[in-house]
């Protein structure tokens, strides 16, 4: 039984000038094929370092201090960059925040998928522009041939986002990471998105890895989430189960501190006090001991490890 | 519509911008002759609403609707173009900056971004004080250094940290020190333009508390403007929605999250993603929100409606009150044409 991606007991450390910070800490997680995966985490908790490190993006200081990623049964987190280029953007994709950011502005549409097509494959122009056009089709972008010739400009923020996702496509890559799509979009651009992501996944097989500070989002779209906290996973299971049972405090508190998910409207919404600590100062035992509830003397002394509570569902906490 | 305690109205408001640069820039060839033609954004157009004392009145809607706009003319910030500003029924919005000064201290506004609406080379103290000292010249040290200590205390920022410079302190204590800036002057109506939209979670939840106990306390006046649904439905008294400069909806909270009339304000509350249930079918919306350079005809709704007709096309929709007290601005609602 080999996974399509599984990772063992990640660690990214930042070589600082103050001196070293650990900013993924032991996370371990694996992902099947068509599987949809969320990651789950306030500003901070490691959750974009976890997805920049699969496609080995992390840029110095940072670096993978220790830990395995297996892709398709190989060891990939030592690849050479000439090896991961291989992987990268081709068997491995990626989404980013920003649809403003990640097209060139300085080139058409066309000539930005071609590209991207003939890095990775020898193919040449009019093959490619083929294939371009039938992933401009899949995302449902109206007349597409014109697309082809326009510049990112041309394009509101939700048409971009679908070029990139069908950039993305091109390679027919079993893994799509997407770092907070929709965040930058208006909410009713982010559910066709979110939609368009999903029916993509389920025809294609594809897996998702899809990080996000939204859980409203993460419970349509993902079977399984990781919660994360200060550069741990925290809480992994199924989305049903966690979400509506969450185990871990933090878990429970990040879902009670949304409006309109357990507190009447005008009654004063469930909070967590306190903030997330920076990684330079992570709290001896339990990192969400001092914000926490159910805290007890243990918790300040050892970390807790990520243990099962049933359903299927893991926790890292002393008290459950 | 006018009622007794009615703290804010405004009539028939509207606020183009005008874009079109300068003399060179308008210059166009037309019809084999020069010309000069001018560009305008058409930000609000023909809105008008009132606020009773003590509700909390949000404005929702997508990207470039007119929502930051319209509370910046509701402050004085922005001159309208046309229509009337009145406040406790004085109408304010063709006073001289002088006129205005009594004003503008019962009006404050707390802004979106906290790393940017404070002052990075202003201490807490100075940030504070200092509109405190404009306002209030006859004010002694010490009665200032009690008030700093008192809004302080009630924000929940210590107040050992009044000789602190913004950088030093995270999102929500800059967000808290910004609302502490607004509540300082003891207003009686605060404009919050999205004020937790930079937050995370459970940051956001802190603020929202701090906001709906301070209003509680000092039985404040919120206008809320945000476009996140959810913090809506949790704080507002009564909701308006709006699409491309225009008001399509406004109705209490509870009636509009139960039965939203309106074509749009249905696909908005479809489109929200609920924590913990699998979406139901969303009310698809064809096509994209047109540029408010050119507005549509008519509602300016109708290209994207499924239940747009010629009607749509010509005439522009009145906002109409309907049994319950919602008022909807849509021709098929008022023909009853809408399935619910």
């Amino acid at each position: 039984m080999s996974h399509l991606l599984d990772i063992r007991d990640l660690e990214v450390n930042f070589a600082l000038r103050t001196g070293n910070i650990t900013a993924i800490d032991g996370v371990s997680f694996s992902l099947d094929r068509g599987e949809r995966l969320g990651l789950v985490g306030e500003s901070g908790a490691g959750k974009s370092v976890t997805g920049f490190s699969i496609i080995n993006l992390i840029s110095k200081p940072g670096y993978i201090s220790k830990g395995n990623i297996r892709f398709e049964g190989k060891e990939i987190s030592s690849y050479s960059d000439e090896q991961m280029r291989k992987i990268r953007g081709n068997r491995i994709s990626m989404i980013f925040q920003d649809p403003m950011m990640t097209l060139n502005p300085v080139f058409t549409i066309g000539f930005q998928m071609i590209e991207t097509l003939q890095a990775h494959r020898k193919i040449s122009k009019a093959d490619a522009q083929d294939i371009a056009l039938e992933k401009l089709k899949k995302v449902h972008i109206p007349s597409p041939e014109q697309r082809l010739s326009q510049y990112p400009h041309e394009l509101s923020g939700g048409m971009r986002q679908r070029i990139i996702i069908a950039i993305s496509l091109l390679t027919d890559p079993a893994i799509i990471i997407a770092d907070e799509p929709t965040t930058a979009l208006d909410v009713t651009i982010q559910a066709e998105i979110m939609d368009l992501l999903q029916e993509l996944c389920e025809s294609d097989n594809m897996a998702l890895i899809l990080i996000t500070h939204d859980l409203g989002v993460v419970s349509q779209v993902t079977e399984k989430i990781a919660v994360m906290y200060a550069g741990k996973i925290i809480e992994y299971g199924s989305t049903d189960q966690v979400v509506k049972y969450p185990v871990h405090p933090y878990t429970e508190g990040l879902i009670k501190s949304i409006p309109g998910t357990v507190i009447k409207p005008g009654c004063d919404l469930v909070q967590i006090p306190g903030m997330m600590p920076t990684l330079t100062n992570i709290p001896p035992g339990c990192a969400f001991n001092p914000r926490c509830y159910l805290k007890e003397a243990m918790c300040t002394i050892k970390t807790p490890e990520l243990k099962d509570v049933g359903n299927g569902v893991l926790a890292a906490c002393h008290m459950k | 519509m006018n009622e007794d305690n009615t703290i804010l109205s405004i009539k028939n408001v509207v606020k183009h911008f005008d874009i079109s640069g300068g003399f060179l820039d308008q210059v166009r060839f037309k019809n084999g002759r020069f010309g000069l033609e001018k560009i305008t954004v058409k930000a609000v157009n023909d809105v008008s609403l009132f606020i009773k004392k003590g509700e909390t009145l949000s404005v929702v809607g997508e990207s470039g609707c007119g929502k930051s706009t319209l509370a910046r003319v509701v402050l004085g910030l922005y001159p309208p173009n046309s229509g009337e500003v009145y406040y406790g029924g004085q109408r304010i919005d063709n006073l001289s900056h002088q006129q205005m000064l009594p004003f503008r201290k019962k009006m404050q506004m707390i802004f979106q971004d906290p790393y940017a609406s404070l002052n990075p080379r202003k201490t807490v103290q100075q940030t504070l004080e200092e509109p405190l000292r404009f306002h209030h010249p006859e004010m002694s040290n010490n009665e200032i250094n009690d008030k700093i200590d008192q809004v302080m205390g009630q924000v929940g920022v210590d107040q050992a940290w009044i000789k602190r410079y913004p950088h030093e302190f995270s999102g929500g204590q800059r967000q808290r020190i910004s609302i502490a800036r607004g509540l300082i002057l003891d207003p009686e109506f605060i404009v919050a333009d999205e004020p937790v939209s930079a937050l995370d979670v459970s940051i956001q939840a802190q603020i929202l508390n701090l906001m709906m106990k301070a209003g509680r306390e000092r039985d404040l006046t919120y206008l809320f403007i945000t476009h996140d649904l959810s913090v809506v439905r949790h704080i507002s008294t009564r909701v308006a929605v709006m699409y491309l400069g225009t008001l399509c909806e406004l109705a209490k909270s509870e009636d509009l999250f139960a039965f939203p009339r309106h074509p749009y304000t249905k696909a908005l509350l479809s489109a929200i993603p609920v924590v913990g249930e699998k979406r139901a079918k969303q009310i698809k919306l064809k096509g994209e929100v047109p540029t408010p350079v050119k507005l549509p005809t008519g509602c300016v709704f109708h290209a994207r409606c499924v239940y747009a007709d010629e009607r749509c096309v010509n005439e522009i929709p009145a906002l109409l009150t309907q049994d319950n007290g919602t008022c909807v601005a849509c021709h098929a609602v008022e023909e009853n044409r809408v399935i619910s």
